[in-house]
């Protein structure tokens, strides 16, 4: 089987404790040598570098948080032992843990800290998805030629790297698809690394309960719970179809992760997927006039940023949050991309009026999603809108006038309602 | 219930009834087909609860009774049985399940109470007519190209049958557009057909009914309502809502003023502009058409893959003109052509280009150029 020592690096450690560094720490797995996609998670990381940067605490209970919404941001693992937790009111950490030491967060030295891990990542794969501050997506599928070592080993050699200079520990999962990578970084924390073959994936799933699926959040698990669905094993009795019947999208997607499947790609850069805008009304609106005003003005910031970043989206979202707080949330497919406000606007008016019975409204919201380079050219000539050409000219017109003297320099008279 | 049926017989109803059901569906008694047992019939009824279609075919009934068992899993249960078998169908009440014997085989389906299956409401029809399966497909079939799947505009998600007249007297006539091209089809106006008002068949009906009409002399009742449509052999019988919305005024679409007239073997159109489009980025796959005395020039210029033309011989006598349209677009027309030359009718490179069999004004296309 083969193996690997995290401390010596050796590939040849042997059983037991490594033969060469005596350490404890071997990893051995038979699908050691050809996983590649990796999660990592710093340690209690603003605790670890207050630690590193205060080294009197490095023995004592540690809270960073506090500020004005008085919570636990991060907390070091002394203080998880008397039970205290991230976003725990600072009152109640306290009563746990009266003997904690309280500091407030310095963010500007943690995100130094978090772009130096990045940089060494980088050197690894170009396809880091960073989540947050600590932790990472790696995806070192193809690095082998490159590096002259399985993905496992540039791994360790990272861990062990970010612990030698930046003295910080992390913690890894190495695993064949992002959903398992995550779950297997948690499993031996802090300072962990652990593998989840796609051997085992089935049996290991199996008994977890269903809130470990990524996506899996309270409400999702009370209703799979009154259905008697509680681990992953049960989900797995039904068909895909029976799921998708049953909870929609979501059941298909917690039937595919229940089955250890996973096909979201890691990306360095998550583009933008939506640009949106939303109004909160000082008083409840349910009269259409009043609401197509805000409906138009909310059309033409969503087509001002859509422009700004040379974007076009081919779907349109229209939210609304009624009186007793209840959202709707509609959109419609266009035939092709737009950035243009009044195709947004032509697109989400119906939307708004198929649901006005629903009102008055607390909050209206209008979106763009599916988004896409934009072409340089709007959509092709169309045989029973003659006038579109018009329009979407006099549109481009007056935006090259608000670009000169300013955005309230021309507007639709519609705007002012 | 309990029934002896040719196997042949009873895929060809599952078929049917399977491509109705939505697979993937919330409400589990759509995934099911009704199975009735009468006399020396069984039918198949299946709905998406837009369509519904009925199957009645011959069986040796033992027993009278209905049950529904899930459409998609009988129908790939015969899809599997060997050719020639005989089927056995035994719905049992009391323990709600439908046993399937066939030769050596078993199988025990669950079912659902045949009283929660949704069957569509009949309704009074208007205008009742019988035509031709081979002219009812001709009206669909060629028009069908044209439908738009656009959201906003849902009206355009189907075919406008309705009445018309043209210069040869009154029509029954099928429309589909999405704004960028046009079909529109004509045929005589069967017996009894005048009244028809102008109904939007959907995208699904018109794609279930053309699979009614592979029998080309077979003779088609058609039922229309302002919110149903009916099409009805001796068997089998598919009820379909309309979609509930106006149609726009298609006609002030049409050229009537296209002067520049150009007349090309389709066949050698159509392999041309597969030919050239080959080059062109998948997005904007625009040709362009540069016309000059009987002669013809398609080509393609991708800036990032590279350029492409093709010389063809047409009939052209008017001044020059250059003229681009979508490769897609212009390869769907020139395939509707199946007997005589494709015909061109230009204005200028900005106006919507008419196209026709020879002069054959029964079925007329319409395109809107793009700027190439």
């Amino acid at each position: 089987m083969p193996a690997i020592c995290r401390d010596c690096l050796s590939d040849t450690p042997g059983p037991g404790r490594c033969r060469h560094c005596a350490s404890p720490r071997v990893l051995r797995h038979d699908e050691l040598l050809d996983l590649s996609v990796a999660h990592m998670d710093c340690d209690a990381f603003y605790a670890s570098v207050e630690k590193r940067d205060h080294p009197h605490l490095a023995d004592q209970p540690l809270i960073v948080g506090g500020g004005k919404r008085g919570v636990v941001s991060t907390c070091c693992y002394i203080a998880r032992i008397k039970g205290v937790r991230s976003a725990m009111p600072m009152f109640k950490a306290l009563e746990l843990c009266p003997e904690a030491v309280v500091v407030p967060g310095r963010m500007d030295v943690y995100s130094g800290v978090s772009k130096q891990i990045r940089a060494m990542m980088e050197e690894l794969t170009p396809s880091v998805q960073p989540i947050s501050l600590d932790e990472a997506f790696l995806d070192l599928g193809g690095t082998q030629r490159l590096h002259g070592a399985p993905p496992v080993v540039l791994l360790a050699r990272l861990a062990k790297r970010i612990e030698d200079e930046l003295r910080i520990t992390i913690s890894v999962g190495l695993s064949h698809n992002k959903f398992l990578a995550k779950i297997a970084s948690d499993m031996d924390k802090p300072r962990g690394f652990s593998v989840i073959g796609k051997a085992e994936t089935m049996d290991f799933l199996r008994d977890q309960p269903v809130g470990m699926l990524w996506g899996v959040g309270a409400a999702m698990r009370g209703r799979l719970e009154r259905d008697g669905i509680r681990t992953i094993a049960d989900l797995r009795r039904y068909a895909e179809d029976d799921l998708f019947r049953k909870y929609g999208s979501m059941g298909a997607h917690v039937w595919r992760l229940a089955h250890g499947i996973d096909v979201r790609r890691i990306q360095a850069r998550d583009p933008v997927k939506s640009i949106s805008n939303e109004r909160t009304f000082n008083e409840d609106i349910g009269d259409l006039d009043t609401l197509d005003g805000h409906l138009w003005r909310l059309s033409l910031k969503v087509s001002d940023r859509a422009k700004a970043a040379s974007l076009a989206g081919s779907t349109v979202n229209l939210k609304l949050k009624t009186c007793d707080f209840k959202l709707v949330s509609r959109q419609v497919r266009l035939a092709e991309g737009t950035q243009l406000t009044d195709e947004i606007y032509a697109a989400a008016r119906p939307l708004l009026e198929r649901e006005l019975s629903k009102g008055p409204f607390r909050l209206l919201g209008v979106g763009l999603s599916h988004l896409a380079e934009y072409s340089g050219s709007d959509a092709a000539p169309d045989l029973l809108d003659p006038d579109a050409p018009r329009r979407r000219a006099a549109e481009r017109a007056s935006d090259a006038i608000r670009d000169r003297f300013g955005s309230d320099a021309i507007l639709k008279g519609r705007a002012l309602r | 219930m309990k029934v002896s049926i040719e196997r042949s017989a009873l895929l060809k109803a599952m078929s049917r009834a399977q491509s109705v059901v939505e697979r993937r569906n919330t409400i589990p008694i759509l995934a099911n087909v009704l199975i009735e047992a009468e006399g020396a019939d069984i039918s198949f009824r299946a709905t998406d609860l837009d369509i519904e279609v009925v199957d009645k075919t011959a069986a040796m009934v033992e027993q009278a009774g209905s049950t529904t068992v899930a459409a998609g899993m009988l129908h790939d249960i015969v899809r599997k049985l060997p050719d020639g078998s005989t089927v056995q169908l035994n719905a049992d009440a009391a323990t709600g399940r439908m046993e399937i014997r066939a030769g050596r085989s078993h199988f025990s389906l669950a079912t659902l109470p045949r009283e929660d299956f949704p069957v569509m409401a009949s309704s009074e029809y208007d205008t009742n007519f019988t035509a031709k399966a081979s002219l009812l497909h001709r009206l669909f079939d060629k028009a069908k190209f044209a439908i738009s799947t656009e959201e906003t505009r849902y009206y355009l998600n189907g075919i406008y049958l309705h009445s018309a007249t043209a210069p040869g007297g009154q029509m029954l006539r099928a429309v589909a557009t999405d704004g960028h091209r046009l079909a529109c089809i004509d045929t005589e106006l069967p017996d009894g057909a005048d009244a028809i008002p102008g109904v939007i068949v959907p995208r699904k009906t018109v794609t279930e009914v053309l699979k009614l009409l592979t029998d080309d002399d077979a003779q088609i009742d058609v039922s229309v309502s302002e919110t149903k449509i009916r099409f009805a052999t001796p068997d089998i019988i598919l009820t379909s809502k309309v979609i509930d919305g106006s149609f726009p005024d298609y006609t002030r679409v049409i050229p009537q003023q296209n002067q520049k007239r150009m007349e090309v073997d389709a066949k050698e159109f159509a392999a041309a502009v597969n030919l050239v489009s080959t080059v062109s980025s998948e997005r904007s796959r625009a040709v362009k058409l540069s016309i000059d005395e009987d002669r013809l020039i398609l080509s393609v210029n991708a800036p990032d893959s590279g350029a492409a033309d093709h010389e063809l011989a047409v009939a052209y006598a008017d001044e020059k003109l250059e003229i681009g349209f979508n490769a897609k677009y212009l390869l769907e027309i020139a395939s509707q052509v199946d007997r005589e030359n494709a015909v061109f009718l230009f204005n200028s490179s900005g106006d919507p280009t008419l196209m026709r069999e020879g002069n054959d004004d029964s079925a007329i296309y319409v395109v809107m150029p793009m700027r190439v």
